[in-house]
């Protein structure tokens, strides 16, 4: 592979970007604050870090969408693993004797069993994504000689094999870690916040928070070598200036920019833009259906069909994302997440709909919305309050800020707000689990409660750990018509994920994390 | 001399406790929770108690104020979480940025300020008083990041004169060995020239942005002191008596007028200094102005805490130095201190 040449010395690849963390975590912060995805408070930027600089046991293979390579999630193949064998209450996996880690010693039994203990044990977000997956304990994980581990179930769930291959259970160099640990800090967390310890393709060479990083290319991966000698990221907080370094050509890629630069760029012609739509992610309006009037189904109803969806995609998104509205009235339901519900913005027979639960003459509300994400809130919930504006319902317009943005979700008093979910799990029954389950998850934002879609949830989840695909598509599709009769939170579209890179680059993968993986990017 | 600067330092320290209590209880009342944040896109309730607890935040108010204290007396101002280094390393860094940025601008401030408003004092209603007008009319009420965009867009993106808006260095220049933190004064030092060129490239457009904007009120005031004085009687006298208009301008008018200019130096540069964030923003400036934002919109209380008191404490300094520079530049002043 020749390296290409940028600017002055070999193999530069410079990487731009902002705001860079991908829109549903909604973080102000550009660059890792964390090397270690199981540390404290680890942002999305830290997420790709750990992604790039360390490997798991398992991972997914390609396939195409529309003309972008896209992790294939019902495939896996191994990454550290050479052979993986699932029984019926337990997952052996054998480790490639050629994998090492970067400082030279092989990887072994004993470093993953401390990983995936690791995982389980610090708390906060890591061993909360590991019990997503039934990953509870560390007497899962069993050393069964120097270059075997079998995980142990401890219930049959379809997600604990795909929860292996997400970031969070990555493999360290234990001694090393082990070694630089102290009391107070006995998983060294400390030491991963600054240094990378894996075996993965790259490792974090400069590390400046908010201003820089620079990776250098890991020469004896397991994976094979990667393209590119090193990847550079620059923090450039002005939207304007990162369009203008990447048409200048001074910046090989950049994304999160404002939707309008992207449709704009893409015209241009100038520049490989890719747009993806986030895995089983939507941008929705909820209701909190605890307090009148949404606690009435007939004004979410209405509200329904008082969106402004068109608008919305126009004026708002130009264009770059998936409508999750106006289905044909003859459609059927699909096993699938996620999938436009039939509302259109229909004003006539919102404000019948109002009539008839009692409010002819309309309602005073709030609408409530990130600061963070203003760049696509504030013009959507403008339109929406326009529109409802115009079947009597007056609304004030609510701006939190980012960091009051998940405190304000965790009360669940706001009565009618935007946002995003978006899951790494692509199943529908684990975004139903977190957004409409009764055990009321700080995602289930509408407090919504209902003994049938508990039903049909649970159902689903059962279903799909003992492989009944019948039960499970009945009870799936069952959920998504509940979801979509009830309408505690309407639909609006599926965002994408949108990447601009100059057209020598190349290698660019759509993961489930939405985060670059450098290990294929390639220039020239 | 001794006894002003001792007795100016004693009167700071009350303020500086104050400073200290006010901020600790403002980011303790703001209405963000930093562990909500922080936990993550799918925290449960319990996953943000864990990291309250790893916070300390669930701490009474009072013992966690003892901890900031007792962390505060060894010179640890604690971490910033969403950059995940410890504040003072993080201050002591982009402070330098920060000054360099601002002291270039205001130099260049200063040059163009200066000869300007004695210029438009000396030829009042003459073509250099209006230019002079509009020019401080613009540089006033231009918004910096407007000028600063504007000037990118020309310089950079038209014209391609200027480097990338990228911070203090090219990406792929090497920084010099921190011995002031000035890049300008370090690469020096280092006799690195090229390097010095990089960063002086890199500076020109940003300092311009905040010359534009710091030269109104200097040159505002320059022009009304000068008026003041170059009516007054000794100046009259001085003319009657035949010095030459250089000696009558420079040495006699211009020393008396510079008191009020170098007060206004003083407000213009501290403003300068914490307000240039949306310069640093717009030129990926790594200075203390941005930190401190990106501190605030995250619920950071360790930076928020640690900037308010690094101002704080340069105000201190700042004001000493201009009460000392009166001292040298009007002996009235300093037999009333």
């Amino acid at each position: 592979m020749q390296i290409a040449i940028h600017r002055l010395k070999n193999g530069h690849f410079l990487i731009s970007g902002a705001n860079g963390a991908a829109r549903i975590v909604g973080q102000a912060v550009d660059l890792p604050n964390n090397l270690d995805i199981q540390g404290v408070g680890t942002n999305v930027p830290g997420y790709e870090a750990s992604w790039n600089c360390y490997d798991r046991l398992i991972t997914h293979p390609m396939k195409t969408v529309n003309g972008t390579p896209y992790y294939d999630r019902d495939k896996f193949e191994g990454q550290l693993a050479e052979d993986m064998n699932v029984g019926d209450m337990s997952v052996t996996f054998k480790l490639k004797s050629t994998a090492k880690f970067q400082d030279g010693t092989p990887v072994t039994a004993k470093d993953v069993k401390w990983s995936l203990d690791r995982a389980v044990t610090v708390g906060g977000f890591p061993t909360f994504q590991m019990k997503a997956g039934s990953l509870e304990k560390a007497e899962q994980f069993v050393v069964v000689d120097d270059r075997t581990v079998r995980v142990d179930f401890i219930r049959k769930d379809r997600l604990t094999i795909p929860d292996l291959a997400v970031i969070v259970p990555s493999i360290y160099n234990s001694e090393l870690v082990k070694k630089n640990a102290t009391a107070q800090d006995p998983w060294g967390l400390e030491y991963t916040k600054q240094n990378t310890v894996g075996s993965g393709p790259y490792k974090v060479v400069k590390w400046t928070p908010g201003t820089e990083v620079v990776y250098e290319r890991n020469e004896n991966w397991v994976g094979g070598v990667p393209k590119m000698k090193r990847i550079i990221w620059r923090m450039v907080p002005s939207s304007g200036n990162r369009r203008a370094l990447l048409e200048r050509g001074d910046a090989d890629i950049s994304y999160d920019l404002p939707n309008k630069d992207f449709v704009e760029l893409k015209e241009s012609g100038k520049l490989t833009i890719i747009s993806t739509p986030y895995s089983n992610g939507l941008q929705y309006m909820g209701m909190n259906v605890t307090k009148p009037p949404f606690d009435n189904p007939k004004v979410r109803l209405a509200m329904a069909y008082a969106m402004p969806y068109q608008k919305i995609m126009d004026a708002v998104l130009f264009g770059l994302s998936k409508p999750m509205f106006g289905a044909p009235a003859d459609a059927k339901t699909e096993v699938a997440w996620p999938q436009p519900t039939k509302y259109v913005t229909d004003l006539a027979k919102a404000k019948a709909l109002l009539a008839e639960a009692g409010y002819p003459n309309g309602f005073e509300t709030d609408i409530s919305f990130d600061l963070g994400f203003a760049g696509i809130n504030e013009p959507l919930c403008v339109l929406v309050q326009e529109s409802l504006a115009q079947i009597g319902i007056k609304t004030t317009i609510n701006k939190i800020p980012g960091a009051n943005w998940r405190t304000e979700l965790n009360k669940k008093t706001m009565p009618m707000f935007t946002n995003v979910f978006s899951g790494w799990l692509d199943y529908p029954e684990y975004f139903f689990f977190w957004c409409y389950h009764g055990a009321n998850s700080v995602f289930n934002t509408m407090s919504y409660q209902s003994k049938a879609m508990d039903t049909f949830i649970d159902g689903a989840r059962a279903a799909a750990a003992i492989g009944d695909k019948a039960a499970y598509d009945t009870d799936i599709k069952g959920m998504v018509d509940l979801a979509f009769a009830d309408v505690p939170r309407i639909p609006l579209f599926q965002p994408y994920v949108n990447v601009a890179m100059q057209k020598n680059v190349s290698g660019y993968e759509y993961w489930f994390h939405r985060r670059l993986n450098y290990a294929t990017l390639q220039k020239g | 001399m001794l006894k002003l600067i001792t007795s100016r330092l004693l009167i700071a320290i009350p303020s500086l406790i104050g400073v200290v209590i006010v901020t600790f209880l403002l980011t303790r009342v703001l209405p963000g929770d930093t562990a909500a944040y922080f936990a993550g896109p799918a925290a449960t309730p319990q996953a943000i108690a864990e990291i309250k607890t790893k916070l300390g935040l669930d701490k009474p108010l009072i013992i966690q104020f003892g901890d900031y204290v007792g962390a505060l007396a060894k010179g640890d101002l604690g971490t910033s979480l969403s950059t995940g280094q410890p504040v003072i390393t993080e201050i002591t860094n982009r402070l330098p940025a920060s000054a360099e940025l601002t002291l270039s601008g205001l130099i260049l401030a200063l040059v163009i300020a200066i000869p300007f408003g004695i210029a438009a004092a000396v030829k009042q209603g003459s073509w250099v008083d209006h230019s002079c007008r509009i020019l401080t009319t613009a540089g006033v009420s231009l918004p910096v990041f407007f000028t600063g965009l504007l000037l990118v867009y020309l310089f950079y993106f038209r014209l391609g004169w200027a480097p990338a808006p990228l911070g203090r260095l090219d990406a792929f220049a090497m920084a010099p060995d921190t011995v002031t933190g000035f890049y300008l004064i370090d690469t020096l030092i280092a006799g690195d020239v090229e390097t010095f060129r990089a960063a002086l490239a890199q500076l020109v457009i940003p300092a311009l942005t905040l010359a534009i904007f710091a030269l109104a009120p200097i040159a505002r005031m320059t022009r009304a002191s000068m008026l003041a004085v170059l009516s007054s009687e000794f100046v009259r006298t001085a003319r009657a008596a035949g010095l030459t208009p250089w000696k009558v301008i420079i040495v006699y008018a211009f020393r008396n007028a510079m008191l009020p200019v170098v007060t206004t130096l003083g407000m213009v540069f501290s403003f300068l200094l914490g307000a240039n964030v949306l310069v640093e923003k717009v030129f990926a400036w790594p200075g203390i102005g941005s930190y401190a934002v990106e501190a605030l919109i995250t619920s950071d209380f360790a930076p928020v805490q640690g900037f308010v008191l690094a101002m704080a404490i340069l105000y201190v300094l700042l004001n000493l130095m201009i009460d000392i520079a009166y001292g040298i530049i009007d002996p009235r002043a300093r037999s009333e201190a």
